[in-house]
């Protein structure tokens, strides 16, 4: 696992948004094992405890789920992985949206170029 | 939880020149805390006080709730900044003198790390480079089963590699009940395997935080908080 981290925003978000893109992309499955808090503290060079505040807070979200004794795993539950690909395209749509306004096109102006984007994309 | 280092209105002067302010510090159990500040500006008084090295001109000092003195000495760890064994040694002769004199020396833990560290056992100390040295040093600190590390300038003028190396060992070798404290002015490398960091300047105390506290609070990491602190 590489992680260019920016020292910037929190660590424990970074691993967390890094952990959720492996999960949606597939590289972690549901019901996979997750690296052990030293283990991934080490391979990461980061503080021990900044991983299991990374790991409480996707237990919080109920991504990751802790079986006593064995380890920790990615949730089972598919919806609750489809809901974190819905969360990370929502984000990226509105800062999508929010940098086209910034840029001052109208709303419908960017429907279009979107889905012109898309049907070049689609063409090559 | 009882802090495992805590200063109360700590003074301390060489010769007339102010280390110490009335510094007054609380630090917890189960941590790796960053102790920064430019040259000259207290670390390494601080870390000699909590060692018992030195004593303070006014104010107390408690490590694990107990007065600094022999009792603190033998849970208390310290690699100062300039090393403790002789030219004469070879790294093995390091490793008894260690053993001899700390009773909380763990020689398996020792061996396992002369080998992370790629130290060989019948190399001659003075032979090894600076970056070797430092990570000799580090074992020998790291291979006692205490309750406070400190660590005064582990990677002062040793090369990337061995920086690397020796943050490397720091987080896999590290007990998680003990606290560990580090005392730099490299911030840049060290800032990620910090849970909280002490910002000192010229002998008083400026900055006391959570790192991700800090992060999410100035929207900034350590190093960039650290030049805008020191910047002049």
């Amino acid at each position: 696992m590489t992680i260019e981290f920016d020292n910037n925003l929190p660590i424990y978000l970074q691993i967390m948004n890094y952990i959720k893109k492996e999960i949606i992309t597939g590289k972690l499955k549901a019901g996979d094992k997750i690296p052990a808090v030293r283990e991934l503290a080490s391979e990461l060079q980061i503080n021990p405890n900044t991983i299991q505040r990374t790991f409480q807070e996707l237990e919080r979200e109920q991504i990751v789920e802790t079986k006593r004794g064995l380890g920790r795993y990615v949730t089972s539950e598919e919806s609750k992985i489809m809901e974190i690909k819905k969360e990370m395209a929502s984000d990226l749509l509105g800062r999508f949206i929010h940098g086209m306004q910034e840029l001052g096109f109208a709303n419908h102006d960017i429907v279009n170029i979107v889905s012109k984007a898309v049907e070049e994309k689609d063409n090559e | 939880m009882e802090n495992i280092l805590q200063l109360n209105d700590v003074s301390k002067s060489y010769g007339g020149k102010r280390a110490l302010n009335q510094v007054s510090l609380q630090l917890g159990p189960g941590k790796i805390i960053g102790l920064l500040g430019s040259n000259g500006s207290g670390k390494s008084t601080i870390m000699k006080l909590a060692a018992g090295l030195i004593h303070p001109a006014s104010g107390t000092i408690q490590v694990d709730g107990k007065p600094v003195g022999l009792e603190t000495k033998k849970i208390t760890s310290f690699m100062p900044d300039r090393p403790l064994t002789e030219n004469w040694m070879r790294v093995e002769d390091a490793l008894l003198f260690y053993q001899e004199f700390y009773a909380d020396f763990d020689k398996t833990k020792a061996e396992d790390m002369l080998g992370f560290m790629k130290l060989n056992k019948r190399d001659r100390v003075r032979a090894l480079s600076k970056g070797m040295n430092e990570r000799l040093q580090l074992t020998l600190t790291l291979s006692r089963n205490a309750k406070l590390y400190l660590l005064d300038e582990p990677i002062g003028g040793v090369d990337p590699v061995a920086r690397t190396k020796i943050l490397d060992a720091i987080v896999n070798y590290y007990n998680e009940e003990s606290s560990l404290i580090v005392s730099t002015h490299l911030v840049r490398d060290i800032e990620r395997i910090f849970d909280e960091v002490v910002f000192i300047r010229d002998g008083d105390i400026v900055l006391h935080d959570e790192v991700e506290n800090i992060r999410l609070k100035h929207g900034k990491g350590i190093d960039e908080m650290f030049k805008e602190v020191f910047g002049e």
